[in-house]
């Protein structure tokens, strides 16, 4: 345990910890949790796990519920309420660990009126069941923010309610189907063993019949899902593998009931069912899932539930936010986000645009200034007025436009291709067996003819995929980077060009760089630059203030601040100009120049200027040089120019670097290169790639919390992963290549069991070995290798 | 060889149980969360007084509110 470290979050105390009960904690924030939870004797909260605490740095956040007594609001988000009690779901992204879910499901220690609460720890969900008398619904929020689980409630909460769960549906399939393969296995056992034929014919009868009521539900129900996908395919008029898995289930039920109708035993029933539930296995792992993080989220997961309406009174009223029309006035308090296009009509605007641009610094706005929906108030409240309704704003309607993806037609991929010819052999194969055995007898030809479609059943095919990407994709997860799908591997693999968003992306989020060019500062003179800037909300100012830091303070004589242009003031009878260039020198910037400047002068005498530029993330310039090698790069920033020079020395003289780029221009790049033939991957952060993202082949969100808001997007990716992302671009080489070897075995075993099937040899027990055989070896190989594999190829753990 | 016939149908109907409570589990949403029943079964319960003293006072409060 680290010494120092605050008893709550476990962040450095610093200098001058805040004590109380003789325990140091980091800010006021951290011990006021600590309080709460002893005097409520839930100390075992920090012996769970030490220090699980969750620091909260912007005490702001903890009031912002007052939505939550509006009646139209509270009542969508219960699930359920009578008389009495209320259940609540709540999503909060900050549950992490074992105490978390210790203390939330103690809840009813904290509060009398909380009757149950329990988590769903991959959901990131807590369910409280409370009493109406007791408790309100936005007391309840209010509690859970007190002990720093602020839940999030976003816009997408009210309207659809809980995603569809087919998860379940298909563990029932696995279910059904394990159920009938055990059972079906052991009537089947007594026919493999030496005087199996022996058996009495009662018995045969028996087991037959009972094996043939057992799978119904198997081909049916646990089945239907490959019945659905091949007929989809054949419409698209695309053979994908799940046509010839169709024709080998249809092939072995047909020949399996014939033989019990007849009495001759029970088949292939076995093999029938242990092929789907081997199947259904992959399947499951393949559709492993991030159930916390959200890929598909668009601007209504962003935006609050409500806002804070004036009405002609100047009453403060609540009204959810799909109620806000064109000419509505709105008050937006620090830290809440501007719901919809709308005009400043009295106050300061700051604007943080950093979830929609990346950009660190927030940009100040004046009276009248129209300001796009999505921007976070940073400051004391401003007064709007709304020009166009939520959904009609600039960014809502860019984020809302339909993706290009054709998610719904059946990709033509790797495995699709050679299950195309794969299915065409077999097919070629089966009828030539079958006229060459119908010279002799047709029962024989159609015995053969249906062994072949049996044995050539893709099972251990099908398997690879699943096995292996699923490996891979849990590979790459650990390691923080997060697929949607296991399809992204093959879109990542296909990429040809990677195009960057820069803010955000390729720079740190919220950090900047700021150097001093000119003449050198005395210490003196930097804290008279420090205790004007002190006076000053501007972005420029607040970032000088923090680096001139530490400094003495003194206030100054005079201070003015001139809007757009800089300010001005006497500090010790010095008069200090800061600013623009044509304010400080009265010479007009260079066009050339388009940084972030700020030029000082002291009684008129200019000293120098401060730069405030990006602060790249860290080896950045080593991976874009990896990536080169074997992609085309392309930089689309919607900021200025300032960069280019810093930026050619990184990406290479031939990239492709573009600037000023909106978001509809970097959508249009995106789809432009697409449609010149290159497989495109999008790199970006912010709601202004959304459209880029969307519209790429593959698109990779950078974030800092994973679980906190990413726009829609295919994967994404902590951002500490971001300096290995060649690493993770080479190893879908090799989960390819693994891919391609467990083809090849998997091919092995179908041409063996072939050479059975065409001779007319093919008994029950030789498809009850080699199917499952087949399968179990494909499937070892896959998870073994890539599991190896990854350790070597990608970054360690 | 009448009770090999019986003890296939006894086990049949055995085995369907369990089918019957796996499906069931399965739709009452145990399989939902693979991840918190298996820390919740390690945490102690020295709190359980506490608690109860807790439910006792909702129930007090409730009877003086009635």
């Amino acid at each position: 345990m680290r010494q120092n470290a605050c008893v709550h979050c476990g962040s450095d105390c610093g200098k001058s910890p805040v004590v109380w009960n003789e325990k140091s904690f980091c800010c006021h924030g951290c011990r006021t949790v600590y309080e709460i939870l002893h005097e409520k004797d839930l100390g075992q909260y920090y012996e769970i796990q030490p220090m699980s605490g969750i620091r909260i740095e912007n005490a702001q956040q903890l009031k912002k519920f007052a939505f939550l007594d509006n009646q139209e609001i509270a009542e969508k988000l219960l699930d359920f309420k009578d008389g009495t009690s209320s259940r609540v779901s709540f999503f909060i992204p900050t549950v992490h660990c074992a105490s978390c879910i210790w203390l939330l499901e103690h809840l009813n220690t904290l509060h009398p009126g909380i009757a149950y609460s329990d988590v769903n720890f991959p959901k990131k969900e807590v369910h409280i069941t409370f009493r109406n008398d007791l408790l309100s619904l936005r007391q309840l929020a209010e509690l859970l923010a007190a002990i720093h689980y602020v839940p999030e409630i976003t816009l997408n909460h009210l309207e659809g309610k809980k995603a569809a769960k087919t998860n379940r549906a298909l563990l029932v399939k696995i279910g059904i189907a394990s159920f009938s393969f055990l059972n079906i296995m052991m009537y089947s056992f007594p026919e493999y063993l030496p005087g199996g034929d022996l058996l009495e014919q009662d018995f045969k009868h028996t087991f037959g019949w009972l094996s043939f009521v057992l799978i119904l539900p198997v081909v049916f129900y646990s089945a239907n899902d490959y019945y659905l996908s091949a007929w989809k395919g054949l419409k698209h008029k695309i053979i994908n593998i799940d046509l010839p898995i169709t024709l080998g289930i249809i092939a072995l039920f047909l020949q399996s009931s014939w033989e019990v109708f007849n009495g001759n035993g029970i088949g292939y029933m076995d093999s029938l069912a242990g092929l789907l539930f081997f199947l259904l296995i992959g399947k499951w792992y393949q559709g492993k899932t991030y159930q916390a993080l959200s890929f598909e989220r668009d601007y209504k997961s962003y935006f609050p539930v409500a806002v804070t309406k004036l009405d002609a009174q100047n009453e403060e009223l609540i009204v959810p936010i799909k109620d806000l029309i064109k000419g509505d006035r709105i008050l937006v308090r620090n830290q809440e986000l501007v719901p919809a296009d709308s005009r400043i009509i009295l106050g300061k605007g700051n604007i943080d645009y950093s979830f929609v641009t990346g950009e660190a610094l927030p940009v100040a706005k004046n009276e009248g200034d129209y300001i796009y929906a999505g921007g976070r108030q940073v400051g004391s409240s401003i007064q709007m007025e709304v020009e166009k309704e939520v959904e009609q704003s600039y960014l809502t309607q860019l984020w809302n436009q339909k993706s290009t993806k054709e998610d719904d037609s059946p990709l033509q991929n790797h495995v699709n291709t050679v299950s195309h010819y794969f299915t065409i052999i077999i097919l070629i194969i089966a009828f030539t067996s079958f006229f060459y055995w119908a010279k002799d007898s047709i029962s024989t030809a159609v015995y053969v003819f249906t062994s072949v479609l049996i044995i050539a059943c893709p099972c251990a095919l099908a398997l690879t995929v699943p096995f292996t990407f699923g490996s891979t994709m849990r590979a790459f997860g650990r390691r923080g980077f997060y697929l949607k799908k296991t399809e992204v591997i093959e879109q990542l693999y296909r990429t040809s060009s990677i195009v960057f968003d820069k803010t955000g992306t390729i720079t740190i989020n919220r950090e900047v760089d700021v150097v001093y060019q000119g003449e050198a500062l005395s210490s003196d003179e930097k804290s008279c630059i420090r205790s004007m800037v002190r006076h000053s909300t501007h972005p420029l100012s607040t970032t000088l203030h923090t680096f001139l830091n530490p400094c003495q303070m003194v206030e100054p004589e005079s201070y003015e601040e001139i809007s757009g242009l800089g300010i001005t003031g006497l500090v010790k009878g010095v008069r200090i100009n800061l600013g623009s260039k044509a304010f400080v020198t009265g010479e007009a910037e260079s066009d050339a120049i388009t940084e972030s400047r700020v030029y000082i002068s002291f009684n008129n005498a200019l000293k120098g200027y401060f730069t405030i530029s990006n602060v790249y993330r860290e080896g950045l310039s080593e991976v874009i040089n990896r990536l080169a090698k074997k992609y085309t790069l392309h930089l689309i920033s919607g900021d200025n120019e300032a960069e280019r020079q810093r930026l050619t020395a990184i990406f290479g003289q031939g990239t492709n670097l573009h600037f000023n780029q909106s978001p509809t221009d970097k959508k249009a790049y995106v789809q432009n290169l697409k449609e010149k033939g290159d497989k495109v991957l999008m790199i970006g952060d912010g709601l202004n790639d959304a459209g880029a993202l969307a519209s790429s082949n593959t698109g990779i969100t950078i974030a800092d919390d994973v679980f906190s808001f990413s726009p829609a997007c295919d994967a994404i990716m902590t951002a500490d992963m971001f300096g290995k992302i060649d690493s993770f671009m080479r190893f879908t080489r090799i989960s390819f290549a693994v891919v391609r070897l467990s083809f090849f075995i998997s091919l092995v075993y179908n041409l063996v069991g072939l050479s059975f099937a065409v001779s007319a040899n093919l008994s029950p027990l030789v498809a009850a070995i080699l199917m499952p055989l087949s399968s179990i070896s494909v499937v070892v190989f896959a998870t073994l290798s890539i599991s190896l594999l990854s350790k070597h190829f990608l970054p360690r753990i | 060889m009448a009770a090999i016939i019986f003890l296939i149908f006894l086990g049949i109907i055995v085995a369907g149980g369990f089918l019957a409570a796996f499906i069931w589990a399965v739709r009452s949403g145990q399989y939902d969360d693979d991840y918190s029943p298996s820390v919740r079964m390690l945490f102690d319960k020295k709190e359980k007084a506490a608690e109860e003293k807790t439910k006792e006072e909702t129930q007090s409060t409730t009877i003086t509110k009635n």
